[in-house]
């Protein structure tokens, strides 16, 4: 016991250990009235390292060259031991990254978990969006399969899209006329290094930025008004144990969901892992029906629906840019939905219905009808944000509690 | 001078002087980085023309010859396909051209040297995946190439269709004929 006590002031000492330990999770009070929407932060954060444990030792395998790329993959699948199961769970990693982060995204908007005073929180977690795709773009050309090519192939085209400099950009991202091994090594130490580099940062200042507010809660409602004599939240309870307890739950449910995926669906049907991929680039042969991998599709169907080359792009970026833009968007006082109007009920519902359709368009081949569809779930999608500003300023709400409930 | 004997505007000054020197620095140390992103010596100069030998192209035959790394079509038209050029006319959104990338002695009706050849960069004016060459001729389908990727259409001379995501003609790369049957494709010549 002194023995852990001197230990343990020799380091406090030193180093604020102790001091993070309660900062950040023994004295970290959450609101006690966490749902089932609260897990996918935590499992946000576990998706991470698992990413970055098989993707370092995918590392150990991988070859970043044009002429070997291909075949240390296959090389991977079949000669390296256990080498089929590193590279299942890092491709049903990517997918599982954004399905929890979707759904955390989800929780931000029907708890109105952007809105002041967490606006920064808002704004970092957008960012660690943002490195995401780019992350998960780049990862997708190392296979170099055909899709890898043919879709980096068109995304950095859309580049292209920008006026005057366009092509010049185009031509320095891939650093030779054509999507080339320059291209492939390039993104390769972008993929290992530079993004996940960025990412973890991103995720510090994040959870920092979250444990300076405080968290949000179903009913949207600040902990930090009603405190007792020591200070502490009377509706918050410390994150340790409680809550790093209750996440062990949702670690082992996700974790058998992700293992029926690892060992009996690795390739989802073509949505995880796309079949054109299973062939080796062919610089000179586009595949028939060109997808992006589900993550993309409803931004990729944006870009489908609108039928000037520029306007599409900017459509595409666009559709990210105003989720930066949300909580200002958001001029309302209630957070959650649950003390909100009718009308932000039906503007949310849209907005769900839209991302799902879209991100349905964009996976199989366009038609004009299809197209038309598209388009209508893009304003649709659209919709929600300046729907949203237009009804959050006389927003008929109802009251909201001075306490948690339940 | 203050009265705790510090020169705020010294100080000020020397803290600007300072960034600023150091701004530059970062900047002029930025672009040997920011540079290594272009192109090496080797892609360039694997980027030099190329020839090739056409004597044993049939009429309504294509070959694909790399150049760039970039596919690059080489197509002889029969006489079905060239009639068809003048034909499909009303569908086509750029008929002389003007907004699309080519040499000067390709920028005519058959955007070709020698109206039986096209040489055409095989690559979709959208977003860079390379069309399918559809030469039959049927009821709804006047003959050219068909990008798979998000459905652009291109007649017999490269020149797009309206109403299509591509936004301009196929671009037709520098070329000229070294001899009767040899293209050499990346290098200008005279008309």
């Amino acid at each position: 016991m002194s023995k852990e006590n001197n230990l343990m002031g020799w380091i406090d000492a030193r180093f604020p250990l102790t001091k993070m330990w309660e900062d950040h999770l023994s004295k970290y009070y959450a609101p006690k009235n966490f749902n089932f929407w609260y897990f996918f932060g935590s499992l946000a954060l576990l998706v991470l390292v698992l990413q970055i444990v098989t993707g370092i030792f995918l590392t150990m395998h991988y070859k970043p060259d044009g002429a070997m790329a291909f075949a240390s993959v296959e090389y991977i699948m079949r000669d390296v031991d256990w080498g089929w199961l590193l590279r299942y769970m890092h491709s049903t990693g990517a997918s599982a990254f954004f399905v929890v982060v979707y759904l955390h995204m989800f929780r931000g908007l029907m708890y109105g978990s952007y809105q002041k005073p967490r606006e920064l929180l808002w704004l970092f977690g957008m960012l660690i969006f943002l490195a995401l795709m780019a992350e998960a773009f780049m990862g997708y050309l190392l296979p170099w399969g055909q899709m890898s090519y043919w879709g980096a192939q068109v995304i950095i085209s859309l580049f292209g899209a920008i006026p005057v400099i366009g092509d010049d950009i185009t031509l320095w991202i891939r650093g030779d006329f054509v999507i080339s091994d320059a291209t492939l090594n390039r993104f390769f130490a972008l993929h290992v290094i530079a993004v996940p580099l960025i990412l973890v940062m991103l995720v510090v200042m994040h959870v920092l930025a979250l444990h300076e507010v405080g968290s949000n809660n179903p009913d949207g409602v600040e902990i930090k008004k009603n405190k007792d004599e020591n200070g502490i939240p009377l509706d918050g309870i410390p994150f340790h144990p409680y809550y790093s307890v209750k996440d062990i739950v949702g670690v082992v449910v996700f974790l058998i969901l992700f293992s029926v995926v690892v060992f009996f669906m690795p390739e989802m049907n073509g949505y995880f892992l796309e079949y054109a991929n299973f062939e080796p680039a062919n610089p000179f042969k586009t595949p028939e029906h060109i997808a992006p991998v589900w993550y993309f599709t409803p931004f990729y169907a944006i870009l489908r629906a609108v039928p000037d080359k520029l306007m599409g792009v900017i459509g595409m970026f666009g559709a990210i840019i105003v989720l930066f833009l949300l909580p200002w968007f958001d001029r309302g006082k209630v957070h959650s939905i649950r003390y909100r109007s009718n009308a932000f009920k039906y503007l949310l519902v849209m907005f769900c219905i839209s991302f799902v359709a879209l991100g349905y368009l964009g996976a199989i081949p366009a038609t004009e009808a299809r197209t038309w569809a598209a388009r209508l779930f893009t304003l649709g999608y659209f919709g929600y944000f300046f729907g949203l500003w237009f009804i959050s300023k006389n927003e008929n709400t109802k009251p909201v509690p001075e306490r948690v409930t339940s | 001078m203050s009265s705790d004997g510090i020169d705020n505007s010294r100080r000020r000054f020397l803290t600007a002087a300072t960034t600023v020197v150091g701004g530059a620095g970062v900047v002029a140390v930025a672009v040997p980085f920011l540079a290594s992103w272009n192109p090496s010596a080797r892609a360039k100069s694997a980027g030099a023309p190329v020839e090739a030998n056409i004597g044993k192209l049939e009429a309504g035959q294509q070959i694909i010859v790399k150049w760039q790394g970039k596919p690059v079509w080489i197509v002889r038209r029969d006489e079905e396909a060239l009639a068809s050029l003048k034909k499909i006319e009303p569908e086509l959104s750029d008929i002389m051209s003007d907004e699309s990338i080519q040499p000067a002695y390709a920028k005519n009706e058959h955007r070709s040297i020698k109206p039986e050849y096209l040489v055409v960069v095989g690559i979709c004016t959208h977003l860079g995946c390379s069309p399918t060459y559809r030469p039959e001729i049927t009821a709804d389908w006047m003959g050219g190439f068909f990008c798979p990727c998000h459905g652009s259409k291109f007649d017999f001379a490269g020149r797009v269709f309206k109403g299509v995501p591509a936004p301009t003609n196929l671009v037709i790369p520098p070329h000229k004929f070294v001899a009767e049957n040899v293209v050499l494709i990346g290098e200008d010549g005279e008309a």
